[in-house]
C-alpha cells in the first residue's frame, strides 16, 4: 500500500467508525429539542417563545464550554476522571468484562490519594504528590482484583460482586471521612485537608477555572491503554480472552490470569480517576451522599466511544460538555432540570442503542465453560 | 418442468474478493442438487444470498418461476426456502423443542402454545424420518441430532426448498446414510434440495445433478449419472487431484507420545475414556477409528490439555506432560488441530495474522519484551498464507470472514508451522475440498516422515485408512482393537466400531 492510500484507508475508517456516534448526537439533539418544546407548550408559551427554547438552550449549551476559556476549564475538570473512568470500563470490557464497579475503584482510589496527603505531610512535596497518585492506582487496582479473583477461581459474575463493592466502598469511605476517630476534619464535613502543596498545578490559560495539568495523564492514560492492547502480550491475551476464553484457553492462555490482571488494570485506571480528581480539584475527602456518578458515565462513555481510546477521549468530552453545561442550561435558559437530564439521556440512548445490541448478542454466543479448572 | 429455483447472473463482490461473479444456478422441482467447488469458491454465499442474509451486487432470483426480491431471512422463509447453515446456530441450552419454536412460536393469545407445536413437529419427524427428543438439551446431543434439529427447523416454517451447507461434514458415516435417505424422502414429497458438500461419493450417491463453481464462476452442470469422481474433482480444481498419498516405507523411532492407563470423564462427569494405553512412535501416523462419542474427544481434549485427566499419565518424549498447563505442553513440543474450530481453533474476531501466532505470539521473533513485533508477525502471517494456499485478499482479513475450509487452513498451517514433535489432529480435513486434503494429507505425511508422530482421529474411514501405519478402534471408551495398516480395511474396523470381534489373525 503506498502512503496517499494508506492514509485514504485510515481516514475512511474514521470516518466509519464515527459516522454513528455523530449521527446518534444528532437525533439525540432532537429528541431533546422536541422534549423542550413539548414542554414549553405545556406552559403555555406562545410559539415564537417554544420555538426558541431549544435554540437559546443548546446556545447556551455551546457557550458554557466553547465561549470562553473559563468555560472550557470548567469542562476540563469534567473531562479528566470522565476519560479516566471511560478507559477503565473499556479494558475490563475487552477481556469480555463488565466493570459496573470504577465508581467504588474511584472512591478507593480518591480515599488513597487522600490519606497518603494528609498524613505523610514529612515528605518532599513532588514525592508525596506521586506517591498519593501511586496510592490511588493501587488502590484502585486492588479493590479491582478481588472482583477478577472472584470470577476467576469462583466463578462469580463480576456484576454482582462490583455492584455491591461499589456500596461497600461508599460506606467504609463515609465512615472514615466521617468519624472523629478517624480522619474527620473539625469543623468540616469531610477528611483531614491534604497538603495543599501536593495539588496537581492549574493551567494558566483557563484561569480562574479549576483546570489542573491532570488532563495531560488522563491523556497519557487513553495513549497508554491503546499500547497495552494493540502493541503488547498482554493487551493480546486480553482481547483473546474477551473475544472467546475458549479458543484462547486452547492457545494456552490463562483465562483466569487474565481475568484478574485485566480486571487489576481497569481498577487502576478508575482509582486514578479518583485520585487525580481530587490532587487537582478538592482540599479533603468530602464524604458523600451519594455516588458521584463518574463510573456510570464511563460505562455509557466506554461504549459510545466503542471501546477504543481515542473514542472514550471523544466521548468523554461529549460528557464534559453536558454535565458544565446542564446546569447552565437551566440558570441561563430556564430549562427545567429534569428536561436537561431529558437531552443528555436520549442523547447516550441513541448512540447506545446500537452497541448495546451488538454486545448483547455477542455476549450470548459466549458460554464460560470450566474457566476455573486447567490453568 | 418447472425451476424451483433460478438465480441470473448473480454478482456479489466483499472488500478485496468477488465471491460470486455472473452466477446462473437453477434448481428443478423435487430434485437433490449439489453445489460443489474448492474452498472459498462462493458456495456459501450464493446460498446466503438466496437466504436472504447478503444482498447480491447485481442479478435477480426467481422462485417457481417469479421474480422475488429476497432482503432478509423472513422473506426467504416465506418463499418456502430453509437453510441448514455450516456452521448450526442452535441456542445451547435450550431444549430441542424450543430451538425449533424460536421465532416460530405458536401462541394462544400471548401464551406459547406447546401442545401444538409438539405435536406438528412430531407429525414432521414422523413423516420424514427425522426422529429426535423433542425435551434433550442442544449441548447433550450429537452433532447428527443438531442437524436433524436445523432441518426440522426449517421444515416446521414450511420449507420447501432445503439448503444444506456442508451437512455431512460433522457427520459419521452412518449420519450421512441417515440424512440422504431423510433428503430422498424429503424429495418424494415434491421438495427440492440443495446440498454443499466436499465429498464426491455422496455426490454420486444421493444427488441428481451438480454445479460446478470455482472461484465465483460456474463451470457447469451435469447429470450425476454422467459425472465420474475423478471429472468432478478435475472440474472443481482445475488439475488432477491425487486422491492416494504417496507414504514413504514405515521406518519407526523411539516413542514420542506414551499413554497409560488413561481415565477421563466427559463434561457430563461420566467416565468418557477408560484406562487407555497406547503409544505413537516418531515417524508413524497412528489412527484413532471409532463413531463419534465413544471416548475420542475426551482422550484427545486430555492429552492436549483442555480436560483434566482423572488418571493415568501422558509422556511426551519420556516427560511426563499430564499436569502441565496448556502452554507448557506446547513448549514440550506438542501441536493440536482441534476437532472444533470455531470454539477452539480461532479466535475469530481476531485477524488471520494473529491467528497464526495464537500460541506462540509470546515467543521471539514475534515479541520482544512485552512488545509484540508487528512486522515479524505479519510476515510470517505472509508466508503461511502462502504456503497454505489461504484464500484471502491479504492478512488483515478477521478469521470470521474467511470461507470454512480456509479457516481450517489457517489452523493446519499454525500448527504444523510451529515445528512440533508430536502433532494431535482431530478431523484435519473437516469441510476441506479435494484439493485441500491431498495438500494437508501429504502436509501430515510429510511431518511423519520427518521424523514427527502423529495422532490422527478422524470419522473418515477413508483418512484414517489412507493415513495410518496404525489403526486403533475405540468404542464405550476403551480401545477394542488394534490393527496394521497392512491387515486393515474397512469391513474389518466397521465391525470393531460397532463393539464386534474380529479374529485374531487380522490383530497385531
Ligand atoms: N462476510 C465476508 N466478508 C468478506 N469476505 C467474505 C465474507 N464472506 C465470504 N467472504 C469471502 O468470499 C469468498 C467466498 O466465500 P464462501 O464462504 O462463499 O466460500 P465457500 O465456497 O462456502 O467455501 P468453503 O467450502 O470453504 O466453505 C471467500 O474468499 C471469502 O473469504
Ligand atoms: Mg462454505
Amino acid at each position: 500500500m503506498t502512503a496517499s492510500k494508506r492514509y485514504k484507508e485510515f481516514l475512511h475508517q474514521a470516518w466509519l467508525s464515527i459516522r454513528l456516534p455523530l449521527t446518534a448526537i444528532f437525533f439525540g439533539l432532537i429528541v431533546g429539542a422536541l422534549a423542550m418544546m413539548w414542554v414549553g407548550i405545556q406552559d403555555g408559551l406562545s410559539l415564537s417563545q417554544i420555538l426558541n427554547l431549544p435554540l437559546t438552550a443548546y446556545r447556551t449549551l455551546f457557550n458554557s464550554v466553547f465561549g470562553s476559556f473559563y468555560g472550557f476549564g470548567e469542562s476540563l475538570v469534567f473531562l479528566v476522571p470522565l476519560i479516566l473512568t471511560g478507559l477503565s470500563i473499556t479494558f475490563a470490557f475487552r477481556c469480555g468484562m463488565f466493570n459496573v464497579g470504577a465508581e467504588g475503584q474511584y472512591i478507593v482510589g480518591l480515599f488513597s490519594a487522600a490519606y497518603v496527603g494528609f498524613t505523610f505531610n514529612g515528605l518532599p512535596a513532588w514525592l508525596q504528590m506521586i506517591t498519593a497518585i501511586i496510592a490511588a492506582a493501587v488502590g484502585g487496582g486492588l479493590w479491582a482484583a478481588i472482583v477478577g479473583w472472584l470470577k476467576a477461581k469462583r466463578g462469580v459474575h463480576e456484576v454482582i460482586t462490583t455492584i455491591m463493592l461499589n456500596y461497600i466502598a461508599l460506606h467504609i469511605y463515609n465512615f472514615l471521612v466521617g468519624s472523629k476517630e478517624w480522619f474527620k476534619a473539625d469543623k468540616f464535613q469531610g477528611s483531614h485537608a491534604i497538603n495543599p502543596a501536593i495539588k496537581i498545578p492549574q493551567i494558566g490559560l483557563f484561569s480562574p477555572s479549576r483546570a489542573h495539568w491532570g488532563i495531560i495523564l488522563a491523556l497519557l492514560a487513553a495513549i497508554i491503554v491503546y499500547i497495552i492492547l494493540w502493541r503488547t502480550k498482554t493487551g493480546f491475551e486480553v482481547r483473546a480472552v474477551g473475544n472467546s476464553n475458549e479458543a484462547a484457553r486452547y492457545a494456552g492462555i490463562s483465562v483466569a490470569k487474565n481475568y484478574i490482571k485485566a480486571m487489576l488494570i481497569s481498577g487502576i485506571l478508575a482509582g486514578l480517576a479518583g485520585g487525580i480528581h481530587l490532587l487537582g480539584t478538592q482540599a479533603r475527602a468530602a464524604s458523600m451522599s451519594a455516588f458521584t456518578g463518574f463510573g456510570a458515565d464511563g460505562i455509557a462513555i466506554a461504549l459510545i466511544g466503542q471501546n477504543h481510546p481515542l473514542g472514550v477521549v471523544l466521548a468523554a468530552f461529549l460528557f464534559a460538555v453536558m454535565k458544565r453545561g446542564a446546569p447552565l442550561m437551566q440558570a441561563q435558559a430556564g430549562i427545567a432540570k429534569e428536561v436537561v437530564a431529558i437531552v443528555q439521556a436520549s442523547i447516550i440512548f441513541f448512540v447506545a442503542a446500537d452497541q448495546m445490541v451488538k454486545w448483547i448478542y455477542k455476549r450470548r454466543k459466549k458460554q464460560v465453560k470450566e474457566v476455573a479448572s486447567n490453568e | 418442468m418447472t425451476l424451483a429455483i433460478e438465480m441470473r447472473d448473480i454478482t456479489k463482490r466483499f472488500p478485496g474478493v468477488i465471491a460470486n461473479s455472473g452466477v446462473n444456478f437453477q434448481v428443478k422441482a423435487g430434485e437433490i442438487h449439489a453445489l460443489l467447488g474448492e474452498n472459498g469458491a462462493g458456495k456459501s454465499t450464493l446460498m446466503n444470498i438466496l437466504y436472504g442474509l447478503y444482498e447480491p451486487d447485481e442479478g435477480t432470483i426467481f422462485i417457481n418461476g417469479r421474480k422475488v426480491q429476497i432482503k432478509d431471512p423472513n422473506t426467504a422463509i416465506k418463499h418456502g426456502i430453509g437453510m441448514v447453515h455450516q456452521h448450526f446456530m442452535l441456542v445451547e441450552p435450550f431444549t430441542v423443542m424450543e430451538n425449533i419454536m424460536l421465532g416460530a412460536e405458536i401462541a394462544n393469545r400471548g401464551v406459547l402454545d406447546f401442545e401444538k407445536a409438539r405435536s406438528e413437529v412430531l407429525r414432521i419427524s414422523r413423516e420424514y424420518g427425522l426422529e429426535v427428543d423433542p425435551e434433550a438439551k442442544i449441548q447433550d446431543i450429537s452433532v447428527g441430532m443438531q442437524q436433524r434439529v436445523e432441518i426440522l427447523k426449517a421444515l416446521y416454517r414450511g420449507a420447501d426448498i432445503l439448503i444444506l451447507d456442508e451437512p455431512t461434514a460433522v457427520l459419521t458415516p452412518n449420519e450421512i446414510n441417515d440424512l440422504i435417505k431423510i433428503m430422498r424422502s424429503l424429495t418424494k414429497e415434491g421438495k427440492s434440495i440443495i446440498f454443499i458438500t466436499h465429498k464426491l461419493k455422496e455426490i454420486k450417491a444421493a444427488c441428481n445433478r451438480v454445479t460446478v463453481i470455482r472461484r465465483g464462476q460456474i463451470i457447469g452442470t451435469l447429470d450425476t449419472g454422467e459425472a465420474t469422481i475423478e471429472m468432478l474433482a478435475e472440474m472443481m480444481v482445475g488439475r488432477k487431484v491425487i486422491l492416494k498419498v504417496a507414504k514413504k516405507e514405515l521406518k519407526p523411532g523411539r516413542s514420542y507420545l506414551e499413554i497409560d492407563n488413561l481415565t477421563v470423564r466427559d463434561n457430563r462427569d461420566l467416565p468418557a475414556v477408560k484406562g487407555v494405553s497406547f503409544q505413537v512412535r516418531s515417524g508413524e501416523i497412528v489412527g484413532i477409528a471409532g463413531v463419534d462419542g465413544n471416548g475420542q474427544t475426551e482422550l484427545i481434549e486430555a492429552i492436549t490439555g483442555l480436560k483434566k485427566l482423572e488418571q493415568g499419565s501422558i509422556k511426551l518424549m519420556d516427560k511426563e506432560i499430564s499436569q502441565l498447563s496448556i502452554r507448557q505442553r506446547y513448549e514440550e513440543g506438542l501441536a493440536h488441530i482441534p476437532e472444533d474450530r470455531h470454539k477452539h481453533g480461532l479466535v475469530l474476531d481476531f485477524d488471520i495474522a494473529e491467528n497464526m501466532v495464537l500460541q506462540n505470539f509470546y515467543q521471539k521473533p514475534f515479541s520482544k519484551g512485552q512488545f509484540l513485533n508487528y512486522n515479524e508477525i505479519a510476515d510470517y502471517a505472509e508466508r503461511l498464507v502462502a504456503n497454505y494456499d489461504v484464500r484471502t485478499p491479504n492478512i488483515k482479513v478477521e478469521a470470521k470472514k474467511l470461507s470454512g475450509g480456509n479457516q481450517q487452513k489457517v489452523i493446519v498451517a499454525r500448527e504444523i508451522e510451529r515445528r512440533p514433535s508430536v502433532i494431535v489432529a482431530a478431523q484435519p480435513t473437516r469441510g476441506l475440498d479435494v484439493g485441500a486434503i491431498e495438500f494437508v494429507h501429504r502436509r501430515l505425511v510429510e511431518q511423519r516422515d520427518a521424523g514427527d508422530a502423529v495422532l490422527l482421529v478422524s470419522l473418515e474411514l477413508d483418512e484414517v485408512l489412507s493415513l495410518s501405519d496404525r489403526i486403533l478402534v475405540m468404542y464405550g471408551g476403551n480401545i477394542v482393537g488394534e490393527l496394521s495398516s497392512a491387515a486393515a480395511d474397512e469391513q474389518k474396523i466397521g465391525i470393531l466400531m460397532a463393539g464386534g470381534q474380529v479374529s485374531e489373525k487380522g490383530m497385531m
